[in-house]
């Protein structure tokens, strides 16, 4: 059996009935990694030799030796801008190239906790800005489904190492659509949860206000076993909520009778993809005939989101990325003979162009003579964003629409042309301005064989209810079963 | 021509919270380098501040003692600059929406009461020290005072003179000494002040002068110094018909001279904006009238009752609440002996004298106020005389008994028997002989030496004015 193909409550059955070993869980984790890691580049740390000697302690120790839950011996990645003592963090730069953090994030830290064994770290565009995860200083993750198309970003190797198999789960971190929109390209499920149920401490920070960790999984009941083991309050994040939150499992019911679904317009016609939009219409009329309301609805503010967005994340990427000057933190130039020296070299040679140019937008918001007109205006159009989609929240229970407007793009397509891209996230952005739960799940393939992907977004903590509808869909759906060709092992799995 | 000096302070208190504002690192001073410090108030990517509650319960506690309006809410911001000791890149302070805002301070300038106006009180982290090796060309940094909180109070352009600036600086240490929110010890740093100075023709009506910001002032006399030799300065500048340029400057204590820094041309711009990590703070009213309601009682209105109730001089009063804990004493000495001037006199005289010269201090004087009074009450009752008394006090300080079991075991009692001193009289008459005559041909000093003989054969106990009334009568006799 190729166990590396299972899913994790899969897997967790046969742990629980002791028919494989976590040994052996892992083992043929890594084989399927030392067979395909070369075509995807999802890692830029890889520790099999760690991950093999956590698994034979597991087993070593036996079930009475541990707590166990559904996460417990299952194989993972951590994306690689959240924070692992002793293990490098380096946000896929070259400014944190030898970073290696002496504290644990708190979402490692609970992983930690119930034995789930870390694989590595898992590539993303640097430092989480980008969206189709070519800005990596290390590696080129491509996705699993065609390798001459990006996997998506900035959660690029979170989302082709669970598309691939290559680890069981992952976690990502979405500031823009950067968990789901690679989740969309790679045909997996992703979640954005509501903003401040899982602790940010020790992520290390893109956009302070708008930033959220979340699984990638290969389908919404592990998503939801993902959720139960990283959502919950953390003093150390003084963002996060002090709430109690509900078993996300037992939350998974194939129902959909009575809930109202709401398509914007706006979303829908943004759609550069004809297949793309007609594929989650499809599923729309699915949720209908399955007893959901379905109504399309408007949201005249969409259109500022985008630039609203990016004001904002810049504004805020340029305050958090400031401590990277090679004084404390960051790559520290030879020869450099003032603190000024350093600064400009380390800054100059440690940040992408793509970085630098998310910084200088930033500093432009910021600007005290500009401060008025651009981040002030941003803060307040985000408000006005928030209050539209509560709104239509208060009538709806979920909005739903593509997750992109396209599918996976060819490589080099976003240099040529950065701005037509960035509005491509119009229907992600809005969750991140709003602090509201999005996840994406595959509904469909284009002509090309390209997965589509479908985004349910809600209320602030209604998490366990986007979980429901999008179970609901999958139990009636076989798109989250197909798995990309990759081996010659791979074939009987399509 | 006539000048007015137009003075603001930005005064930089900090605070003893036990730990640092957005993390549980200590505060303490003089740990050695970067042994207070964790991954939050060193900047580690990924870290997260959390707000420390006392923190914001000692600005309130600034803010209500120097009659500020406590905002409903409050929030912080991030100040943008590249500078070593400041490990994220960013100071967490407030400049949208501080804690306080609104209050002023009554100053004494000139027999008269001037309200100095305090424009905002706002908390804010502190940076770490830079420690520059001149021999070994290296600077080094010390993290241990990142985090620590601190509140900056702005004053408006209210203050005249170096006089009174001085004067609002002492009234605001001894509010933060009484209130308890920092230990205002200037040579360890935790009180700094920037002084903005401007000068301008006293006819010229209300507009201001060219501003010069003076930076890190930390002493009072340095503040002193520094606005005299600046506004000097600046009106001879004025007077030679020069012309004065908008720029900050620092202060040479060693030469007494201020010297330019930068100029405002290129002033920085530190991108202000709202701190994402750090939710808004709503400050409870109900909150704030409890810590109202625990204020001690203030220095300004502990002198006031001073001077108007027991009847002490501005200058006593002055001197006794220049401590909390010297004004403490005193008055639990009053209310145990009921004698406000005697124990005014023991505990800014002698009692301040003998624990200067033991090397202890109000706060852990080693006797209470108790003892205190019950020596006042010996002299008063003549058990003992005033110089027996001190030398008593001295020993009460080193022994930590009472005077009543001091001046037992030394039998110290004053003898106030009369045939007991008549003996030492004549004893003391008969020993001195020379002086006698000397005494009768008129020599009035003579008279004075033997009253000291009398008294020392006494070994200090006579009763001073029986010992004087017996030795003129004995003289007389003779």
């Amino acid at each position: 059996m190729e166990l590396y193909k299972l899913t994790i409550h899969e897997a967790a059955r046969l742990l629980d009935r002791r028919e494989i070993s976590c040994t052996e869980l892992t083992e043929s984790i890594i084989s399927r990694i030392t067979d395909v890691e070369d075509r995807i580049g999802a890692f830029i740390t890889l520790d099999i030799d760690r991950a093999l000697a956590h698994a034979k302690f597991l087993d070593k120790l036996g079930p009475a030796g541990y707590e166990k839950t559904a996460l417990t011996g299952i194989p993972y990645g951590l994306k690689d801008n959240i924070c692992t003592s002793g293990i490098k963090t380096t946000c896929a730069s070259k400014m944190l190239e030898n970073y290696v953090p002496c504290y644990d994030a708190t979402v490692y830290r609970k992983l930690k906790a119930v034995n789930s064994i870390l694989l590595g770290k898992l590539n993303l565009d640097s430092f989480a800005i980008g969206s189709s995860g070519e800005t990596s200083y290390y590696v080129q993750t491509s996705n699993p489904w065609d390798p001459e198309k990006v996997p998506g970003g900035s959660s690029s190797g979170s989302a082709a190492a669970v598309a691939a198999d290559e680890v069981m789960f992952s976690l990502g971190t979405d500031t823009g659509g950067s968990i789901r929109q690679p989740a969309s390209f790679c045909g997996i499920v992703g979640m954005k949860p509501t903003y401040g149920l899982v602790s940010r401490y020790g992520l290390v920070a893109f956009a302070s206000s708008l930033d959220q960790i979340g699984p990638l999984t290969k389908d919404v009941t592990d998503c939801a076993l993902v959720l139960n083991a990283i959502a919950g309050y953390d003093a150390m994040d003084s963002t996060s909520a002090n709430r109690p939150c509900p078993d996300y499992s037992a939350c998974l019911v194939d129902d959909v009778t009575g809930i109202r679904l709401a398509l914007p317009r706006e979303y829908f016609n943004s759609c550069q993809s004809d297949e793309v939009r007609s594929q989650v219409i499809k599923a729309a009329q699915m949720f209908e005939e399955m007893g959901a309301v379905v109504e399309e609805v408007s949201l005249p503010l969409s259109e500022y989101s985008v630039p609203v967005y990016l004001m904002l994340s810049s504004a805020e990427g340029a305050s958090n990325l400031a401590r990277f000057d090679g004084i404390m933190y960051g790559y520290r130039p030879d020869g450099a003979n003032s603190p000024e020296e350093i600064y400009k070299r380390s800054r100059t040679e440690g940040f992408d162009a793509n970085v630098k140019r998310r910084i200088m937008l930033g500093n432009l918001a910021l600007d005290s003579g500009k401060f008025k007109n651009y981040y002030l205006k941003a803060a307040r159009l985000r408000t006005m964003i928030k209050q539209e989609l509560d709104k239509i929240l208060g009538k709806y229970d979920i909005i739903l629409s593509p997750t992109t407007t396209e599918t996976a793009f060819r490589f080099g397509v976003i240099r040529e042309n950065t701005l037509d891209k960035y509005k491509q996230d119009i229907c992600i952005v809005p969750a991140n301005l709003a602090g509201l739960p999005a996840i994406s799940i595959p509904c469909g393939f284009d002509s090309t064989g390209m997965p589509i992907g479908m985004q349910l977004m809600g209320k602030a903590f209604s998490d366990g209810l986007l979980l429901r509808v999008a179970y609901t869909f999958e139990q009636n759906t076989d798109y989250h079963i197909k798995r990309p060709m990759l081996h010659r092992g791979d074939v009987n799995a399509v | 021509m006539r000048f007015e000096t137009i003075i603001g302070l930005e005064v930089h208190i900090e605070l003893s919270t036990s730990t640092k504002l957005f993390c549980a690192c200590s505060t303490a001073y003089g740990a050695p380098p970067n042994t207070q410090c964790c991954p939050v108030c060193t900047g580690m990517p990924g870290a997260l501040p959390v707000l420390n509650r006392k923190a914001v319960e000692y600005a309130v506690k600034m803010g209500l003692a120097t009659n500020c309006e406590i905002s409903e809410f409050s929030r912080f911001d991030r100040k943008n600059y590249f500078y070593p000791d400041l490990p994220k890149g960013y100071q967490i302070t407030q400049r949208y929406r501080p804690i306080c805002t609104g209050g002023y301070l009554g100053v004494e300038s000139e027999g008269c009461l001037r309200k100095i106006g305090i424009s905002r009180i706002q908390l804010e982290e502190d940076a770490g020290k830079l420690i520059h090796n001149e021999a070994e060309k290296v600077s080094l940094i010390d993290y241990n005072r990142s985090g620590i909180p601190l509140i900056e109070i702005v004053t408006g352009p209210d203050i005249r003179s170096a006089h009174e600036a001085v004067e609002f600086l002492e009234s605001l240490r001894l509010i933060a000494l009484y209130t308890g929110i920092s230990d205002c010890k200037m040579q360890e740093g935790s009180l700094r002040c920037d002084v903005n100075i401007s000068v301008k023709p006293a006819a010229s009506g209300s507009e201001y002068g060219t501003r010069i910001e003076i930076k890190n002032l930390n002493s009072l006399k340095a503040v002193r110094n520094a606005i005299e030799y600046e506004s000097e300065r600046l009106k001879v500048l004025l007077s030679s018909g020069g012309c004065i340029i908008a720029e900050t400057r620092r202060w040479d204590d060693s030469n007494n001279v201020s010297e330019p820094i930068r100029s405002k041309e290129d002033v920085q711009d530190y991108q202000y904006f709202p701190d994402p990590d750090l939710p808004g703070v709503y400050i409870d009213r109900g909150w704030v009238e409890e810590i109202r309601s625990g204020l001690p009682e203030l220095p300004q209105t502990k002198r006031r009752r001073y001077i108007e109730e027991m009847g002490l001089s501005e200058q006593d009063a002055r001197l006794l609440t220049s401590e909390p804990y010297r004004a403490y004493f005193f008055e639990t000495c009053v209310e145990e002996c009921g004698k406000p001037k005697a124990a005014c006199n023991w505990v800014t005289g002698p009692l301040t004298r003998l624990l200067k010269d033991k090397n202890l201090s109000f706060s852990a004087p080693g006797i209470s106020p108790a003892y205190l009074a019950g020596l006042i009450g010996m002299v008063d009752k003549e058990i003992i005389s005033y110089t027996i008394a001190v030398n008593v006090l001295s020993e009460m300080l080193d022994t930590g008994l009472d005077a009543g079991s001091i001046v037992e075991k030394l039998g110290l009692r004053q003898i106030a028997d009369e045939d007991m001193l008549t003996e030492i009289v004549d004893r003391v008459l008969y020993e001195n002989q020379d002086s006698v005559r000397d005494y009768r041909s008129g020599k009035t000093k003579a008279f004075t030496f033997l009253m000291g003989q009398a008294m020392k054969a006494s070994k200090g106990k006579a009763k001073p004015e029986l010992l004087k009334t017996i030795m003129e009568r004995r003289l007389d006799q003779l």
